[in-house]
């Protein structure tokens, strides 16, 4: 962790992409800022800035923001080049200026991939992280129809690599960090969490086929192991559930090509 | 006057939801894909309904603020849920869950509702198991639990300090089939604006597209809040900054009556406020209070001093010495109040002096650092990134915060409000907490509503609905209600002011923070009730919101929100200064035992305080709804 020991006030310059819209032109602006309270977050900086750049008439910086505490994966900011800033484990919100020296020039930017298309300034579109999940990120129980929650016994490091996996916030930082714009962290981290579950198994094949071939559909890219994406996620995600994702999917391939009915299918 | 019959099924407590279920009318599955239900928020409640809704054969639309249904707050809540599972064999029934949510509200809750709460609350265990939300396990693979505050059994499920992420996370899989079987449409970024009431019936509402700006008619045969609660009045509060109250308050404004907005919770477990430039507090989660223990220094001069050097006999270990039974785990709302107290004695710690320690090293001397890791550990990494203090080595510093609010739009047994077709749920609705939540019952009600009561009690109101009746968009209804949202549109981008939104978003909040916070006096609420309209006044004169109305446009989003907030604050002092009593969260100084505890007066205030909208510049009307306690018997809360 970069954060050292706090220091008081710092002045910064955050050099800002201001993009009016999809497909306009976009460019960096210099934003300075002056008196900067280190324990401030640097959501909370662009709050002050965008402030004063009402007072002034001019048209505020937007950004994804919502819950400010890291977990509902909305922040977004590609701050010096790096997803979520200088500080491993944390989302944007979750950046302290305390991370930054005085004087320092910060460059943000929103995260960028053809799947994201860029909505506004650091605003990007990342639905298609939803698509992916329409197709196959789930167990399908109808509401009504469970078993007794006891009746499924879940062996406790089983349960606890699922919980490490399920830890992902879907914020996109993956995609924004690799060099592919592949999105298999997050798809990985889906199918290890379901797929690490006993009820997850009936579906486990039909999972991983529609969640990956969705993935590339939609123009991710393909993965080439740099790591990248572990190194950014907020939520540290390992890189181990990768491998897990492809040997899921070679073997549900071999399946569904050799057995089709093993394969199963994920919709009724 | 609004009629409020709260539909109360007769026959035992135990078995009203069972014969309520069998008597209910049913829609005949050929016919339920004529009826569209129309279901506002994707937070555990609004997921779980559309989804569950879905899957019976209705047509749904389901809308979110949100680039994505995941992203609702109820992904932030930490500890748990509870269930009446009794799976620690420990003494736990429905009976318990249902006793300890009354009392634990205060006796202000209705009866019949907590019952059923209670009774649901094991099937939402085992449907969120199913669809392999990864609750903690024991070594032989079954579900293990912890304790939350109001209880002494332990009947809290989690998933490590991310129990809501992963419950919503399951609602969000449940939706995300549904959506991808075409079963539920899904409308993100897409904010209800107005609620469209025709024949005195809800039949649709108006939204505005936050990409684009336009503003869109949508007729329904049902719709559905489930958009959570309104905390963010207070500006800083543990709720996301985008939580807001603006489906609610304009469904009030056509006609849905808003019970009890007064009581609000103040949760004791949050980081303390550091400095102006704040958006937000965070919330350490209350689960920490099963092995963390609260303390101030007894000395005023020991208060700046470093922790570790204050001896035993030194610290004040308050909540074990007033409430020796309950000690750190007692309900929110006394445990806020009591951190209050101490902290007005001048025994508060850190540099505001508003905050107490929560201390870990008996806990980490009993059970080693790395079960403490094991049981908390994000919530200690979250802390060490937000103070940039390690808690495994010195105590937390906390301090009480805006966390929820239990009031909301007045729903009957069904969940339907006193517009028929309007059904209301979670955060969003007033029924089951009464003036205070318990721990651990936020995530339960929201998945009740969801899952288990509104798939049921829509299809009663729905089966008097002639299939197809619904009416066009083209009705006067739908055009009235969209110039209304247009006009305020309008309105706020041609006040060309001084003062951007955050200016009178922070002032409203000191308002109420100071007036009507964790205690509140005559005095103070009167004054809250000049200013706040006054603030009003010159928020409309003087606010700048720049841009335009057709383009992403935050600063125009946050007017809109905080123009309602400062209406509904107004109506939350007026409701607290009527409750001449203090109950739960709602703390008059004026009524109090002589030690400090709330006094309630059950002879005049058993009851639920419904407002109803009278139109801008006329008082609201205050119903009542009294509350009759046939299987409860009223006392004085005792946790001593």
């Amino acid at each position: 962790m970069v954060a050292g020991v706090s220091k008081n006030n710092i002045s910064v310059t955050l050099r800002v992409w201001r993009q009016a819209g999809p497909g306009k032109p976009g460019g960096f602006v210099d934003y300075p800022a002056k008196n900067v309270n280190s324990n401030m977050s640097i959501l909370e900086l662009l709050d002050v800035v965008n402030d004063e750049l009402t007072l002034k008439g001019e048209e505020p910086i937007a950004f994804a923001h919502d819950c400010r505490e890291g977990i509902c994966g909305t922040c977004s900011l590609m701050i010096d080049g790096k997803p979520h800033g200088p500080n491993q484990g944390v989302a944007s919100c979750q950046t302290y200026m305390r991370s930054f020296e005085d004087g320092a020039v910060i460059v943000i930017e929103p995260f960028r991939a053809a799947p994201f298309p860029i909505v506004k300034d650091l605003v990007s579109d990342r639905s298609a992280f939803d698509r992916i999940q329409q197709a196959g990120g789930f167990i399908t129980v109808r509401t009504g129809a469970a078993p007794d929650a006891n009746s499924i016994p879940v062996p406790k490091a089983d349960a606890e690599l699922a919980m490490d996996a399920a830890a992902c916030i879907g914020c996109g930082a993956c995609v924004a960090a690799c060099k592919n714009r592949s999105a298999v962290l997050f798809v990985a981290a889906k199918v290890s969490h379901l797929g690490l579950m006993p009820q997850g198994q009936p579906e486990r094949d039909s999972r991983v086929l529609a969640m990956v071939n969705t993935a590339d559909e939609l123009g991710f890219g393909s993965c080439t192991n740099q790591g990248e994406c572990s190194a950014a996620c907020p939520k540290l995600i390992s890189h181990d559930f990768i491998v897990r994702l492809n040997r899921d999917y070679l073997s549900a391939s071999f399946r569904s090509a050799f057995c089709a009915h093993a394969a199963g299918s994920h919709a009724d | 006057m609004a009629k409020l019959d709260s539909r109360i099924p007769p026959g035992p407590l135990a078995e009203k939801w069972r014969r309520h279920k069998a008597e209910i009318k049913l829609v005949n599955p050929a016919n339920k894909r004529k009826y569209e239900v129309i279901v506002v928020g994707a937070g555990l409640a609004g997921s779980s309904a559309a989804a569950t809704l879905g899957e019976l054969g209705y047509k749904v639309r389901c809308f979110v603020f949100h680039d994505s249904p995941r992203r609702a707050h109820s992904i932030a809540a930490q500890g748990g849920i509870n269930a009446a599972k009794n799976y620690q064999n420990d003494g736990d029934s429905v009976y318990r869950l249902f006793y300890d949510t009354v009392k634990g509200g205060d006796y202000r809750s209705r009866e019949a509702n907590v019952h059923r709460l209670a009774e649901v609350s094991v099937n939402i265990i085992d449907q969120c198991a199913a669809q392999g939300v990864p609750f903690a396990r024991e070594y032989g693979g079954l579900l293990a639990n912890r304790s939350f505050g109001g209880a002494q059994v332990s009947r809290t499920f989690y998933a490590r300090g991310q129990t809501g992420q992963q419950l919503l996370l399951g609602a969000y899989s449940a939706l995300s089939r549904t959506v991808g079987q075409g079963l539920v449409q899904l409308h993100a970024q897409e904010e209800m604006c107005d609620l469209v009431v025709i024949g005195g019936q809800a039949k649709g509402i108006i939204t505005r597209n936050l990409v684009t700006g336009k503003v869109s008619r949508w007729a329904a045969d049902a719709v559905i809040l489930a958009t959570g609660g309104y905390g963010n009045v207070f500006n800083l509060s543990t709720y996301a900054r985008g939580s807001n109250a603006t489906a609610i308050w304009r469904a009030y404004k056509r006609g849905a009556c808003f019970a009890n907005p007064c009581y609000t919770q103040i949760h004791p477990t949050c980081i303390p406020v550091s400095g102006d430039y704040q958006s937000k507090l965070t919330l350490m989660s209350e689960s920490l209070r099963n092995d963390g223990r609260i303390w101030v220094p007894k000395r005023k001069e020991d208060c700046k001093k470093d922790p570790a050097t204050i001896a035993e006999e030194d610290r004040d270990y308050y909540l074990e010495r007033i409430y020796p039974s309950f000690g750190n785990l007692a309900p929110r709302d006394i445990s806020s109040r009591a951190a209050k107290r101490v902290c007005d004695e001048g025994r508060g710690v850190g540099d505001s002096g508003l905050g107490v320690y929560l201390d870990f090293s008996d806990a980490i001397k009993r059970l080693g650092e790395d079960t403490v890791r094991e049981r908390y550990g994000n919530l200690f990494d979250i802390y060490h990134e937000i103070t940039n203090e390690n808690a495994y080595r010195t105590p937390m510093r906390i301090y009480p915060a805006v966390h929820y609010t239990m009031g909301g739009l007045w729903v009957d047994y069904n969940l339907m409000s006193n517009l028929p077709g309007l059904f209301v749920l979670g955060e969003a609705n007033f029924s089951d907490h009464g003036a205070n939540r318990l721990g651990a019952s936020a995530l339960m009600q929201g998945l009740a509503d969801g899952y288990f009561v509104v798939p049921y009690t829509v299809g009663d109101y729905l089966a008097s609905q002639k299939p197809g009746s619904r009416p066009s968009t083209d009705a006067p209804e739908f055009k009235q209600a969209e110039d209304n949202v247009t006009s305020i549109i309008t309105r706020l981008l041609g006040a060309k002011g001084t003062h951007p939104v955050s200016h009178f978003h922070k002032r409203l909040g000191h308002i109420m923070w100071q007036y009507c916070g964790m205690a509140r006096t005559r005095e103070g609420l009167e004054t809250a009730l000049k200013e706040i309209p006054k603030l009003r006044e010159e928020f409309w004169a003087t606010v700048k919101v720049p841009g335009s109305a057709d383009t992403l446009n935050q600063s125009l989003e946050v007017a809109g929100r905080v123009a309602d907030f400062l209406e509904l604050g107004e109506l939350m002092c007026r409701d607290a200064l009527t409750r001449e009593e203090s109950c739960g969260c709602h703390f008059r100084e004026e009524y109090q035992h002589p030690d400090g505890e709330c006094k309630r007066d059950d002879a005049n205030f058993a009851h639920v305080a419904a407002w109803e909208y009278q139109g801008a510049g006329t008082d609201p009307l205050r119903n009542v709804e009294p509350l009759v306690y046939e299987a409860i018997k009223m006392s004085m809360r005792n946790y001593k």
